[in-house]
């Protein structure tokens, strides 16, 4: 299957990938080729089949809705990139 | 002391042949002096590991310490560790250094294990060769020409260079394995939920679980029963009591029936691999095992089922790199959305973004039920085949890998080549069931893996088994040239 430029591109934007000129063919193959690979799922006869999205229906335990761990802030923000005055900073969004 | 195994220096710590002390200034030797061949450790915690030696002498003095207090241990980088760097392999993570333990490395920790470091993995465990890290690929100590095996592999060459007796590891789709057979040791991925995954860097959260590594079953055991818990911190952990793993060891594997999967056999099997497995299962019924003939109709999915949804589960939990709270951010990003693009490009290799953008496609509308949809039916095939053999078998075995190490660069450009490389090892992944291997003979010079699948919750019975085979079989002992 070969996957377009324009599906690359959009995918590099919901991904928060950036893909320079220099590279977009050779991403474009070898996704391809992946795709390839993941298109043999086709052949399966899935028909009444509920998947499954882990293994042996494992249910998931809920926790009491109860306070556990106390504020650490101080330790998170310490190893944060940029931190001001207690909150995480960013470049500006909005003028 | 470093040909020793883990459960001889346990009786050696315990009955004062030596010391904690004098163990982990052995194995920080070693690293010192053997690592630049194999590139297997990236962090090395000397000072730390001295002290935490001292602390488990001065418990074994006292007569009441664990069994495995004072055994030193590497983990793969994967695992939380306070205050040490956890990279995952990575450059998006080469600065980070956790404000708390993975449940698995404070398990260790409790029983008075010394961690002596940090071990090379493929970056984000997305790998078989240990090509994608961000440290530079690992060696394989039996020829350094030839990749370890991935994403484990600075676990595995670690314990086949005796630069540790035993490491931790992880496996998402053969990750703990593929590594250990081609290293020429033994590795177990436990059942899914068996192992605590909380404070192990998510790649597949359905998939994931950690185990050991070890020369030996037996090894293999004593970690096991170290690492295995309930833990209230991961949803997926299973409330369920851990048995004694190293007490079934010695029963007798008469009358166990094993059940040999003919797809395993079939097209792709190096013969060399294909005899050395052939001979083992000649042994294990020589010593009273019953091989019984099974089909697993929809191995061949496995891969294809495995490339979506393992892609699907790391491209949601691979968002949080985004430069924000913790890792890489590039520099002097002009806007939020450049900071997000050029961090997540610049802080991963090529292969992650690679999975991301796979994972991102097929979760992305319009193609959702096609993709994402249909690997959950093939998976629920998949498990529905393991489920139908267990009917009839207690144990299925059959090859780890298809061939033995391969040399670097020899899989060239086409992810897939590589993809191949975990044929026999996805579909346990996929059903959640325990696996492992342990080696089973020589190709060219190069280890060869025998992969024992259990049922789910039988991590003892398939240790049995493993220990059984490898105290009739010394390919367990072989150590790579140039180790004495």
């Amino acid at each position: 299957m070969i996957i377009k430029r324009e599906e690359i591109e959009k995918l590099a934007t919901l991904s928060r990938i950036s893909i320079d000129e220099k590279t977009i063919t050779d991403v474009t193959e070898r996704l391809s080729s992946v795709l390839d690979l993941v298109d043999q799922l086709k052949t399966a006869n899935t028909d009444s089949v509920q998947g499954i999205s882990r293994p042996f229906q494992v249910s998931q335990r809920l926790r009491a809705d109860e306070v556990t761990e106390s504020n650490h802030r101080d330790k998170f923000q310490a190893i944060a990139p940029a931190t001001d005055n207690g909150l995480f900073t960013v470049p500006k969004m909005i003028d | 002391m470093h040909n020793y195994t883990i459960a001889e220096l346990v009786k050696g710590l315990q009955s004062k042949q030596f010391s904690s002390v004098e163990l982990t200034q052995h194995f920080l030797s070693r690293i010192s002096q053997f690592n630049d061949q194999y590139n297997a450790v990236i962090t090395v915690t000397a000072d730390q590991a001295l002290q935490a030696a001292q602390l488990a002498d001065q418990r074994l003095a006292m007569g009441s310490a664990p069994a495995l207090c004072g055994v030193p241990l590497l983990h793969k980088d994967i695992f939380c560790t306070k205050g040490v760097r956890t990279s995952c392999g990575s450059k998006m993570l080469d600065n980070f250094i956790p404000p708390y333990n993975a449940t698995v490395v404070e398990n260790f920790e409790q029983a008075g294990v010394v961690m002596l470091g940090k071990t090379n993995m493929d970056e984000f465990a997305m790998g078989s060769s240990n090509e994608t890290s961000f440290y530079g690929p690992v060696k394989n100590p039996w020829a350094t020409d030839c990749v370890p095996g991935g994403s484990s592999g600075g676990s595995a060459a670690a314990v086949a260079g005796r630069l540790a007796p035993g490491a931790t590891a992880t496996d998402t789709g053969g990750s703990i394995r593929q590594p250990a057979a081609l290293c020429g040791i033994s590795g177990l991925k436990p059942t899914y939920g068996r192992v605590s995954r909380w404070g192990m860097i998510a790649f597949a959260s359905s998939l994931d679980q950690a185990g050991p590594m070890a020369r030996t079953a037996e090894d293999c055991a004593l970690l096991l029963n170290c690492m295995a818990s309930f833990d209230d911190k991961d949803s997926t952990c299973v409330d369920r009591d851990v048995p004694d793993y190293s007490a079934s060891l010695n029963k007798t594997v008469k009358g166990l029936r094993i059940g040999v999967p003919k797809e395993y056999f079939s097209e792709g099997l190096h013969p060399g691999t294909e005899a050395a497995v052939k001979k083992a299962l000649a042994d294990l019924e020589a010593q009273g095992a019953e091989l019984v003939e099974i089909s697993l109709p929809n191995s061949d999915l496995s891969v294809p089922a495995y490339y979506v949804i393992a892609p699907a589960e790391a491209s949601a939990n691979l968002s949080r790199f985004d430069g924000v709270k913790y890792g890489y951010r590039c520099e002097n990003p002009k806007d939020l959305q450049d900071m997000y693009c050029r961090t997540r490009s610049e802080g991963f290799g090529e292969e992650v973004q690679r999975r991301i953008l796979i994972g991102t496609y097929c979760l992305s509308a319009g193609y959702y039920d096609a993709y994402y949809g249909k690997a959950q039916q093939v998976r629920k095939l998949i498990e529905q085949d393991f489920v139908n053999a267990f009917k009839d078998v207690d144990l299925i075995v059959g090859p780890t890998c298809p061939s033995p190490a391969f040399k670097f660069g020899s899989k060239g450009d086409d992810p897939v080549a590589m993809y191949l490389e975990d044929i026999y090892t996805i579909a346990t992944n996929l059903a959640g069931l325990p696996g492992m291997s342990v080696p089973c003979g020589m190709v060219e010079g190069k280890p060869v893996g025998l992969q024992i699948i259990g049922n789910y919750f039988d991590e003892a019975r398939m240790l049995n088994l493993a220990h059984q085979f490898q105290q009739v079989t010394d390919w367990h002992t072989q150590a790579p040239e140039g180790i004495s």
